[in-house]
């Protein structure tokens, strides 16, 4: 194993105009960051571990009975068959660690030595597990015959491995990037007011920019402002048909939160901190995040947690809104008349809740729905989430998994995949590329936003 | 004082107090902990209908089934045989009753309201052989399944362990086997069952009680957000 110390200045991490270079049979290795001797490091993992640890997190540490069912909903398991994979080991170092520290018969572990200390060793190990090869898709979490919400405990050791500079470089990087120049992906202020400006000479439409009022404000992710701007025109154009009171601003744009993912808490944060800053500053009464799965996660149900109090707006994801708009006739809509079959994003439908909200819009577009097996909340991930796709020694891994969404989408025989989160398109884009598959994946924004009829009717 | 004295008396105490300070102290450990308020809107208000997981999670989704119908027909097979001839063989309830008497001052009857039901001795015998066979099959998956064994640990075998041994020595004293007294078949009967009181706050036996909390906060938690139970 070879550690790597990156320093904080670093090429873009992910290229995203260039074809990934995939590595056929990457040397097994892990990342560090910062300098400190390996007792610290494991002392901060474990610190930060339980730093949050409540009541619920406590209980299911308790509660694991070794029934390795978990194993059947990974897809990192399904592919390989690899017990290693399996949700509830990824954990392991912080279960033993849990138990020796703080569960409620810790001194005894201690005294006896019944559980040894973790090692660096063990940690390093473990990166692999924590981020590699675990999207925190939560699928096992439905699995779980005890009901532990193993996603949740993963996030949680992501906290630990972040504090204790063991996460993987790209993640770190793109952290840091966020932190520092307000987008993870080189999204910054100025980039993103010249893309409006740009896209809305090219397009013809007005984006509003800074509007010191508004109604609405609209956030976008990295991904699409880089790689998709047609979502930020989409959004522009739905804006304008729904006749909404809209803004975005240069202080809050950015809804991409790669502290989530990486598990920097205070990046994490200041990121969070910002949307509702700007939301806050314009008097919005909806924030809508965009089409990105964690961005869901990180507002939507954490953000009132980092803000102290409850948000004094609503958050709702486009495809929230788009629902809603439909639902009171504001969208009107030319009919596709194609089939097609919805990719589930984790953080959205399985996490989030919003199950049904995207399937309304598609409806509203008079497509005919043909359901993946397994669908909604059981649906099997892209392979992307939980900052994935930005590891690039993972990509061998991610391919595989990637395998049973092509499956699941051939099955259904549907003419158009679509879904609703940049992430999972960008895996998607990805896998297609990779495998010389003939299927595209479509964002549900861009659809709606390709088939508005305008003007009076 | 006689092996099945010592059984009845000081070894049946112990276990006790230790069975129940231990499963308080470790339940009040965990359950004492903070827990911080979540200040998001609810996409459902009525949280506590989530509790329905409890009930829910105890037969896997259908998507899930094939993988794990194994693990869950044998998990209910040695459950349900453990407990219906823990709580239904006669002599079992007849000593519950003495416990019951000795600590209550009255019958466990006049108490209930209801005589206890209690099934025949042979019906209890095949549900014994039924169960040690279910964890027979249980311990060799575990040995077997390269997932299992990987995440098995002494908890798991030592759980096993004390969890079988009552329904073997039981059996054993019930047939009168072993050419051993019955007195003393009896004792390492009681005996057996008082490790499995002794062990049970300290290991994975503890998810009796356990799986209700953790169903349930994740059930609420879920319902909260809307999100897949």
């Amino acid at each position: 194993m070879t550690p790597t110390t990156p320093t904080t200045r670093e090429p873009d991490p992910i290229e995203l105009d260039k074809p990934r270079v995939s590595i056929r049979k990457p040397e097994h290795r892990f990342d560090t960051q910062g300098e400190m001797p390996d007792g610290e490091r494991v002392e901060r993992a474990m610190k930060s571990f339980v730093r949050d640890f409540g009541r619920t997190a406590a209980v299911y540490m308790e509660s694991c009975i070794h029934c390795g069912m978990c194993a059947e909903a990974c897809h990192f398991y399904e592919v390989t068959k690899d017990p290693k994979y399996t949700p509830i080991w990824k954990l392991e170092p912080f279960k033993q660690a849990y138990k020796r520290e703080y569960g409620p018969f810790a001194a005894v572990y201690r005294a006896l030595n019944l559980k040894p200390k973790v090692t660096v060793e063990r940690l390093q190990e473990w990166q692999h597990l924590i981020y590699d090869s675990c999207t925190v898709c939560g699928r096992c979490s439905l699995m779980c015959p005890m009901g532990i919400d193993i996603a949740s405990l993963v996030s949680q050791a992501r906290r630990g491995m972040f504090n204790a500079g063991l996460v993987p470089h790209e993640l770190w990087a793109v952290s840091e990037r966020a932190r520092r120049e307000g987008s993870p992906l080189g999204a910054t202020p100025k980039v993103f007011r010249d893309r409006l400006e740009w896209l809305a000479d090219d397009h013809e439409i007005e984006i509003p920019l800074d509007k010191p009022a508004a109604d609405v404000l609209c956030t976008m992710s990295s991904i699409e402002i880089m790689k998709y701007p047609d979502s930020v025109v989409a959004t522009a154009r739905i804006m304008r048909h729904v006749g909404a009171d809209w803004t975005f601003r240069l202080d809050g744009y950015e809804a991409t939160n790669f502290g989530l993912l990486s598990g920097n808490t205070a990046g994490q944060k200041e990121l969070t901190m910002k949307l509702i800053d700007a939301a806050v500053a314009c008097g919005a009464k909806v924030l809508i995040l965009p089409e990105c799965g964690h961005a869901y996660t990180a507002l939507r149900w954490m953000g009132a947690n980092v803000y102290g109090k409850p948000l004094p707006f609503r958050v709702l994801h486009i495809a929230e809104f788009l629902a809603e708009q439909a639902r009171a006739g504001k969208l009107r809509l030319r009919k596709l008349g194609k089939s097609a079959t919805f990719h589930d994003p984790c953080q959205v439908v399985r996490r989030g809740g919003a199950i049904e909200a995207p399937r309304e819009v598609l409806q509203a577009l008079g497509v005919e729905l043909h359901e993946m097996y397994p669908t909604k909340g059981t649906n099997w991930c892209c392979g992307g989430g939980g900052g994935v796709v930005a590891i690039h020694r993972a990509d061998e891994l991610r391919h595989k998994v990637f395998k049973i969404k092509m499956e699941q989408i051939e099955a259904t025989g549907a003419e158009l995949p679509v879904t609703t989160c940049a992430n999972c398109r960008q895996t998607f884009d990805d896998g297609q590329a990779h495998f010389k598959w003939d299927k595209t994946m479509h964002s549900l924004l861009e659809l709606v936003a390709d088939n508005l009829v305008e003007g009076k009717q | 004082m006689s092996l099945l004295d010592f059984a009845r008396g000081p070894a049946l105490q112990w276990s006790i107090v230790i069975f129940l300070v231990g499963v308080l102290w470790r339940l009040l450990g965990v359950l004492l902990l903070r827990t911080r308020k979540d200040l998001s809107e609810p996409r459902k208000a009525a949280a506590w209908k989530g509790l329905r997981l409890i009930a829910l999670r105890s037969w896997p989704r259908k998507e899930f089934l094939g993988g794990t119908a194994f693990g869950e027909v044998m998990g209910y097979t040695f459950h349900l045989g453990f407990l219906l001839a823990l709580f239904c063989f006669v002599p079992h309830v007849l000593f519950f009753a003495d416990v019951a008497r000795g600590l209550l001052g009255t019958d466990l009857s006049s108490l209930l309201g209801f005589g206890w039901p209690t099934l025949p001795n042979s019906i209890v015998t095949l549900l014994s052989a039924i169960s040690i066979a279910a964890l027979v099959a249980v311990l060799i998956h575990r040995l077997v399944s390269p997932v299992k064994r990987l995440i098995s640990n002494f908890d798991d075998y030592f759980s096993w362990l004390v969890t079988t041994a009552p329904l073997v020595t039981g059996m054993a004293a019930f047939a009168h086997l072993g050419g051993w007294p019955y007195e003393r078949l009896l004792a390492v009967h009681i005996l057996s069952a008082e490790l499995l009181l002794a062990w049970f706050p300290f290991g994975k036996l503890m998810h009796a009680f356990t799986i209700f909390v953790a169903r349930g906060s994740t059930g609420m938690i879920f319902e909260r957000k809307g999100a897949s139970l």
